[in-house]
């Protein structure tokens, strides 16, 4: 269908912490026409005097939450220290509370049960959210497609959604999650504890085969690395979709 | 994804395609991050989404990742929108079935 | 300005830093919004030109062609400017600190043709930006190899930038590598996409047509 180009006016009906410094959000839309695990939606704020910014947020929630009547997406937001919009969302926004968006958007980086697996998943830091949405997807879809998680984080506190990803990985779906912690690790850790590498990602990616069709979403460095490690690893470029933002995350 | 930081980790400010969606759906009329485009100086063709881009300055500008180039630029001035797509041969934009 | 939905709460970061009280108001042009940070802004990759292969010209419309490495570029005289700086992209950062050679002291280096009434400076990376050659003479232009007293880090524009305060900073063009005088005016990188052929901040000539 024709991309959703305009401006629609969301209102928030629910606002959860994920961990310290991540929240996320529930968003009404009255014209919300769907959405492809992967997709991103834009927020714009205006002040007053008409000064207005934008930003982009991965939506969080599988498609198959949307289909509910209000048409509702989640969207999970960092909170950045001088984050112009992040510390907004985080210290002023409250359910019942409206803003603009603009979306979904993307059409490169979206994944559908249908289009098959395996599946390899890598996520730095808050990039695990696209991701989440396609995990999400996966399980409403009572898809059994082969499928691994690789996440990045600086700590345990900091791992997004753990609770859900536990339950996901338990269900007996097929789904790997695996975590390395960057720069701490509670006691008796006896997973990954460091960075991305070929080392790890050849580990995890061994039991889904050359086949696997990657995504990875995350800082920048992190993304680029992983990608020219997994196409080290043979991977056709083709096959490895990739999504940067900024340096949140480890 | 949150852009709301000026400088990701590498210190180029880059992001890819992704982050400016809505902006080329907005100029295009038609949802771009899946579409192929074809690098007017090196012939490299990479899905829309998939270009480097950089977009914390007075415009926006995508360039190839292959070879580096600009691709297109666009500005967002005060009543209308410029776009300069010399950098791209040929975007492949799919028609929805009949 | 169009229909926007005003956000509650929202004000934005503008005025959260130095505040836009008394004295400092008068010194910030119009639209814009005063910031004690120093926003990275791109267009491109970050060039990395060792520096012994950098070099700074001068040619064009001139007697003949100059040319100085970086050695000899560092030889020039050179002297301390403090002056406030306007991104179109709305900050304002008064008071920054710079050192470098003057546009004049490079100029004096050449004979200019008569007919030149134009600089384009030029990149690495390929960016480029016009000024008519008076907005750079007279002590209204310099290359800056310094910010704050330490060497231009790269994604400022270091080795080397172009520093015009009296226009918007993206007539500063980072990573300069030279002026080229031309008796035709040549719209850069931003001017031919929408901006300002000037760029005045003052009389807020952000867009062409403003």
């Amino acid at each position: 269908m024709a991309a959703p180009i305009q401006w629609q006016l969301a209102t928030v009906t629910g606002v959860r912490d994920e961990t310290a410094s991540v929240r996320s959000f529930t968003l009404s839309m009255p014209a919300w026409p769907g959405h492809r695990a992967g997709q991103h939606v834009d927020i714009r704020l205006t002040a007053e005097d008409g000064y207005s910014v934008e930003r982009s947020y991965s939506i969080a929630s599988a498609p198959e939450a949307a289909a509910q009547p209000g048409g509702s997406v989640e969207i999970t937001v960092e909170r950045i220290p001088d984050g112009e919009v992040s510390a907004f969302l985080h210290d002023v926004v409250v359910p019942g509370d409206r803003f603009e968006v603009r979306g979904p958007i993307g059409g490169y980086f979206v994944w559908e049960a249908a289009l098959g697996g395996p599946l390899l998943l890598v996520a730095g830091g808050s990039g695990v959210v696209p991701l989440m949405a396609m995990l999400r997807h996966r399980a409403a879809a009572g898809s059994g497609v082969p499928a691994r998680l690789l996440y990045s984080s600086r700590g345990g506190d900091e791992i997004i959604y753990r609770p859900e990803l536990d339950e996901l990985a338990a269900d007996g779906s097929g789904l790997g999650v695996v975590h390395t912690l960057t720069r701490s690790q509670p006691p008796g850790w006896t997973g990954y504890a460091r960075r991305i590498d070929e080392a790890m990602l050849s580990e995890v990616l061994r039991p889904l085969g050359a086949s696997a069709r990657v995504f990875i979403c995350g800082p920048t460095a992190l993304v680029e690395n992983a990608a020219n490690a997994l196409v080290r690893l043979g991977l056709p470029a083709a096959q490895v979709r990739t999504e940067r933002f900024g340096p949140t995350g480890t | 994804m949150d852009d709301d930081s000026v400088m990701d980790s590498t210190g180029e400010g880059r992001v890819d395609g992704n982050a400016v969606g809505g902006m080329l759906a907005m100029v295009f009329g038609h949802e771009m991050t899946a579409a192929p485009g074809r690098c007017a100086h090196c012939g490299t063709i990479n899905e829309m989404g998939a270009m480097h881009v950089y977009m914390r300055g007075p415009g926006v500008v995508v360039r190839c990742p292959a070879c580096g180039e600009v691709v297109l630029r666009v500005v967002e001035a005060a009543t209308a929108t410029f776009l300069d797509a010399r950098g791209v041969a040929f975007v492949r934009i799919e028609r929805e079935s009949a | 300005m169009s229909e926007r939905y005003v956000t509650r709460g929202f004000v934005g970061r503008r005025g959260t830093e130095d505040g836009g009280a008394g004295d400092l108001r008068g010194r910030t042009p119009p639209g814009q919004y005063l910031t004690s940070d120093f926003p990275v802004l791109s267009a491109g990759p970050t060039p990395r030109t060792p520096l012994d292969r950098w070099s700074f010209r001068i040619e064009g419309l001139v007697s003949g062609p100059v040319e100085w490495s970086w050695d000899e570029f560092l030889k020039l005289p050179a002297r301390d400017w403090v002056v406030d700086i306007s991104c179109v992209t709305k900050w304002t950062h008064l008071d920054m600190r710079w050192r470098g050679p003057s546009v004049d002291t490079l100029l004096e280096s050449v004979d200019i043709d008569p007919k030149a009434a134009f600089a384009i400076a030029y990149a690495d990376g390929g960016y480029t930006t016009n000024l008519p050659i008076d907005d750079v003479l007279n002590g209204q232009a310099f290359v800056a190899y310094e910010y704050d007293g330490k060497p231009l880090a790269p994604e400022h524009g270091g080795p080397a930038r172009l520093v015009v305060p009296a226009r918007y900073f993206w007539k500063s063009a980072k990573w300069v590598r030279g002026l080229r005088l031309q008796e035709r005016d040549e719209p850069g990188f931003w001017e031919s996409l929408g901006y300002h052929n000037r760029g005045d901040q003052w009389l807020e000539e952000r867009y062409s047509g403003d």
